[in-house]
């Protein structure tokens, strides 16, 4: 850490200010403002779910207890506001979700955290069905299985912001986004922070350094809590896909989770758009995400750092070139298919075998348009299998290129 | 002055296999104290009772005085005792500096703290590299520590260990493995960290052991035969018989 004024970290961070102010004015149409919010909220769920996973190494299923808990008490005060029992600012909101988040994660953290490993995962995907259950058995403060609805322009006008339109929804959440992504970073700066690295690399040790893995666990669970419950009080959103974000993002590093909830976020609002089979892609990308870069995206871009400082990034290029144009020929193949066998399985019967796919006409009753997808997913494979060996090579010249610079 | 380290009648089992025998061992003030015996003899077992890594199955330890026994690692580490490992035992993932101000951070009083930036704070920055300097890895000062060499991360463990500034240090083996040289400057150091404090070292290394302690304790099948001076182990025929006779030429 040098004592220098980091000017690169402000920099990073203006320019994400930046665009998040920027955003909404590019992309006008209704659709992506309430899709710009959900990023929002999803980047602040994820990082707070990569406090647990990234920062401390605890795999949480029940990470979303504290979000929907906030969420639901923020409901009831938002209600609470408008009834005009409770003066509050709506603005302030996520102040109320956070505070529930964090007293529901000091309590149940206190029960997991005794645990970790395997066992904290179990308890916690427990403690994640014992709250749904409760969600079904007190229809009163869960509102059953309807939830509860809320009108959020409530309260008085702050210089004419209401939040009535969806625009000042969105700065509303933007600058909380903002605020706690600064928070959670600035928390890894911390004695806590750092312990907390220390008790997921080698818990026992921390302990002969004396700290107690449990008390560091319990506190990262908690805060997390708190920041969850923020998430949770800015919007209800799907519960499930935090994991998933941490892992796209990348959970060793502190801006993975920011990319894998704006991709997640788009994947599943604009994919969704285009395809009944949009889950199937997902899930064949976190798939495909585990399996070759289960670092995720931020250690993708690290790995690329020595080849950028060297100046041998251009050796890259052209492999990657043609093996982007092959998996786009692979894609193409696999994504026919698809798309031919939903129709097949769920419209035929009212629609006919006929379908429109990438702007033709095709019967999916006839073995021609099969053959064709299968030949466009097989030659795909194979120019897949072949250009890898360029950027086999390509690397090669990257690692000559490090290993000279280091003097090796 | 009660003793620095006290053990007394310390058992140790694990199902029916008794590994410690009844152990009583007082080591004193500012002593260089070493732990000899025969493979399973069951010094690296000592240790971990000690240190509260496992509970004892009967019999009490005395830190300066004061029962330890049945604490939690954390605890004993608060009252003044700290342990290396036979086995390293650092962060692998966080930098040689890291790791030391992983280490000195309680001692300093921030325990949990949430509140401060840890790059702001001078005590532990200062603290760190001045145990970066004592251990001799300035120029690795920003590597990641599991890429250092072997003897490099021998030498953060011990580094590690004397960070929180305990006055009790138990060092397992820390010379397991090294080579002559290596082993030397392994001496030095200790020799040079340790300076003021009570010292209590498992070694197999002879020459590590009669040129660093001042006393010597032979720990043969879960018993301590023979406690003393370097020259009155050397002239102990049970010592010889048991233990000393294989190995010293």
């Amino acid at each position: 850490m040098s004592a220098m004024f980091p000017w690169r970290r402000l920099l990073v961070w203006s320019a994400m200010a930046a665009v998040m102010i920027v955003a909404p004015l590019v992309f006008t149409q209704g659709f992506a403002v309430s899709m710009l919010s959900q990023m929002g909220i999803a980047i602040i769920f994820a990082l707070s779910y990569n406090m647990l996973l990234g920062q401390t190494g605890m795999l949480s299923f029940g990470h979303a207890v504290y979000f929907g808990l906030g969420a639901f008490f923020a409901a009831h005060a938002l209600n609470a506001i408008g009834a005009n029992t409770l003066g509050w600012p709506v603005s302030l909101l996520p102040l109320i979700g956070g505070a529930a988040g964090l007293v529901f994660g000091v309590i149940f953290g206190y029960i997991t955290t005794k645990h970790s490993g395997t066992p904290f995962a179990m308890i916690s995907l427990g403690i994640a069905e014992m709250v749904a259950a409760c969600s079904l058995m007190f229809p009163s403060f869960f509102g059953g299985e309807g939830g509860i609805s809320t009108d959020r322009v409530v309260g008085n006008p702050v210089m004419g912001v209401d939040f009535g339109p969806s625009i000042q929804v969105y700065y509303l959440i933007a600058a909380w986004c903002f605020v706690c992504m600064i928070a959670m970073f600035a928390l890894t700066q911390t004695p806590l922070g750092r312990m907390a690295n220390a008790v997921r690399d080698n818990p026992e040790r921390a302990r002969f350094v004396g700290y107690n893995p449990t008390r560091v666990r319990f506190f990262m669970l908690s805060l997390a809590g708190f920041f969850a419950g923020i998430a949770g009080a800015l919007e209800v959103i799907n519960f499930g896909n935090v994991l998933l974000m941490a892992f796209i993002g990348g959970i060793g590093h502190f801006y993975g989770p920011i990319i894998g909830a704006v991709l997640v976020t788009f994947l599943q609002s604009a994919l969704s758009n285009y395809t009944q089979a949009w889950l199937l892609y997902f899930g064949l990308f976190f798939l495909v995400m585990i399996l070759f870069a289960p670092g995720g995206i931020a250690s993708l871009l690290t790995l690329h750092k020595p080849a950028v400082q060297t100046r041998t990034f251009g050796r890259l290029l052209l492999p990657y070139a043609g093996a982007a144009a092959a998996a786009a020929i692979l894609m193409l193949g696999l994504v026919a298919l698809v798309e031919m066998l939903y129709h097949l399985e769920t419209k035929a019967e009212q629609v006919g075998t006929v379908m429109s796919l990438f702007g033709r006409q095709m019967d999916t009753a006839t073995a021609q348009p099969w053959i064709v997808a299968a030949g466009i997913l097989l030659v795909g494979g194979v120019l897949l299998v072949f250009v890898a060996r360029f950027v086999r090579a390509g690397w090669g010249h990257v690692t000559v290129a490090v290993n000279r610079a280091k003097g090796i | 002055m009660p003793a620095a380290l006290e053990l007394k009648a310390v058992h140790k089992s694990f199902g029916k296999t008794a590994i410690i025998n009844g152990v009583d061992l007082a080591i004193e003030k500012g002593e260089r104290h070493a732990v000899i015996g025969p493979n399973g003899a069951g010094k690296s077992t000592l240790f971990n009772l000690i240190s509260g890594r496992f509970a004892v199955t009967s019999g009490s330890i005395l830190l300066n005085g004061e029962p330890i026994t049945g604490l939690q690692p954390q605890q004993i580490n608060h009252r003044g005792l700290a342990r290396s490992f036979q086995i390293t035992n650092i962060f692998p993932k966080l930098s040689v500096f890291e790791n030391l101000r992983c280490a000195v951070l309680w001692s300093l009083g921030y325990k949990y703290s949430f509140w401060q930036r840890v790059g702001g704070l001078k005590d532990v920055r200062e603290r760190a590299d001045e145990l970066v300097g004592m251990i001799g890895l300035q120029k690795r000062r920003d590597t990641v520590a599991g890429v250092l060499s072997y003897a490099e991360q021998r030498a953060l463990e011990i580094g590690i260990t004397i960070g929180g500034g305990a006055d009790v240090i138990l060092l397992d083996e820390p010379t397991a493995g090294m080579s002559n040289t290596e082993t030397a400057d392994a001496v030095a150091l200790i020799r040079n960290v340790t300076v003021g404090k009570t010292l209590v070292m498992v070694e197999h290394d002879m020459s590590v052991v009669f040129g660093l302690a001042d006393r010597i304790s032979v720990l043969v099948y879960g018993q301590v035969i023979a406690t003393g001076t370097p020259q009155e182990i050397r002239g102990n025929k049970a010592v010889q018989e048991a233990y000393l006779g294989a190995e010293v030429e």
